[in-house]
């Protein structure tokens, strides 16, 4: 079988997600401003310990080989080793996310004895001044602080995580060099408008030039650097970089949020694009089976303005995220499209770009 | 080693799947996921899939490739599909 015809059959979805984010909480510590859950307060309906080691169960029989454990800052659930450890135990690998102001001593041993675990420590910039103006005032050195302490604590390559922007896109190299220092892998991301991004897009988006620097860079460092294959809007710009070239929202990804609210992934937390809560009746299987929404999304999707562009096998489109929170339809270019048709697309008079569905941010109340 | 023996010769290899890989049956064959190098490959045929499994009950990669009734026209394909999981640890030799 051809790689294109995979992609196609991946297209139509499969019994089981390949990869599924799982926030366990919209508590954090932190107040980012591109923070795609719009974490900051708790929401008082989370999953409690016994629901999240049901999921975890269904998650073992159907067969899913790993979670990406995000939030908010997960660390900040009591629970957080138990449910780590009871899914580790259970076979299905845990690849988290932390901004690392809980990593202390002893929970850098803890996570380094356990198998199948992966971290990543978020930073967005390679400096204290670059990171801390988009993660906040300290974060810089609670990350670093964290990087020691894992490296101490003999945990083994971890993961530094760069979601790229207009601000660090720069900084690629130093990213990198700081990543080989610890023997870490580094982990590079498109920015999405979602969430808070959905406010600091304007400022923080890659300008037309960065993204051909950021494809050139990518493409010189290949599979060492990890991207989630979240770039592929750009392989319109030539050879395609390494990974899946599709969007798997409600295919093969999704995300459950800290509520059990089932999403076609991580990055589209609106109604829109919920598809059901691991709460309802045949749980997360059923969802992932039998919603409408996965159903839809599992049809052949019209490329409708993109259609009479050549370069659409290459990009698909682009981002249904980046799309739905730029107000741009989703049958027609990437806001950032390569070829510059989703500038365009931006300049109509009047465009109405939709709101996220909740807001956790801590100061939410005052604006 | 892995490229060593992917190299040349790998049908008279005695192989196996590795034992920190699962596999999971789909229509297009299976996905196979490596909980050491935490890899994750497509297994891009059914009788890829079999084959894979039944490695460790045959002597040699052709006589797991006999027994799953694969034709010897076929072979080298596999012998291709088979190296590319060996480079990736997905198979290894034993």
């Amino acid at each position: 079988m051809s790689a294109e015809s995979l992609v196609e059959q991946l297209k139509t979805g499969l019994d089981a997600p390949i990869c599924l984010t799982w926030e366990l909480t919209y508590a954090c510590n932190l107040q980012c401003v591109h923070c795609l859950s719009s974490s900051g307060r708790r929401d008082p309906r989370e999953l409690s310990t016994a629901e999240a080691h049901r999921v975890i169960d269904e998650l073992r029989s159907i067969q899913v080989f790993y979670v990406n454990i995000g939030g908010g800052e997960p660390m900040l659930r009591r629970d957080f080793f138990d449910i780590v450890e009871y899914s580790v135990s259970s076979g299905i690998g845990v690849k988290f996310s932390t901004n690392g102001a809980y990593i202390d001593d002893a929970s850098a041993r803890r996570l380094a004895s356990l198998d199948y675990l992966d971290i990543q420590i978020s930073v967005d910039g390679a400096d204290e001044a670059t990171n801390d103006a988009v993660r906040g005032s300290g974060s810089w050195a609670l990350a670093r602080s964290a990087m020691d302490r894992l490296a101490d604590a003999g945990f083994g390559p971890f993961k530094i995580s760069v979601v790229a922007t207009r601000h660090n896109v720069s900084q690629l190299d130093r990213f990198k060099q700081l990543a080989d220092s610890y023997g870490a892998q580094l982990r590079l991301t498109r920015l999405r408008p979602s969430g808070r991004g959905v406010d600091a897009w304007d400022d923080l988006h890659l300008t037309a030039q960065q993204q051909r620097d950021v494809y050139a860079w990518l493409l010189d460092h290949g599979d060492s650097v990890l991207t989630g294959d979240s770039f592929f809007h750009l392989n319109a710009l030539g050879d395609p970089l390494p990974g899946l070239n599709m969007c798997g929202a409600g295919r093969v990804v999704c995300l459950i949020d800290p509520i059990g609210d089932v999403y076609a992934c991580p990055f589209v937390i609106h109604d829109d694009f919920r598809a059901g809560n691991v709460r309802d009746a045949g749980g997360f299987t059923e969802v992932w089976r039998s919603s409408e929404l996965f159903a839809e999304l599992r049809q052949p999707q019209s490329a409708g303005a993109c259609a009479s562009c050549g370069s659409f096998d290459a990009c698909q489109g682009g981002c249904m995220a980046a799309k739905f929170f730029t107000g741009l339809p989703l049958d027609g270019p990437d806001p950032e499209c390569v070829t510059g048709h989703g500038a365009a697309a931006l300049s109509v008079p009047v465009r109405i770009a939709p709101r996220p569905a909740h807001d956790h941010s801590r100061l939410a109340a005052h604006r | 080693m892995s490229t060593d023996i992917a190299s040349a010769g790998l049908l008279q290899r005695a192989l196996e799947l590795h034992p920190q890989v699962a596999l999971r049956p789909e229509p297009f064959g299976a996905l196979a996921y490596h909980y050491g190098t935490r890899r994750l490959v497509f297994l891009k045929h059914p009788d890829m899939v079999a084959v894979t499994r039944s490695l460790a009950e045959h002597d040699t990669l052709s006589s797991a490739l006999r027994a799953a009734g694969i034709a010897e026209s076929r072979w080298p394909s596999f012998e291709r599909a088979m190296s590319s999981l060996v480079e990736s640890g997905v198979v290894h030799e034993r």
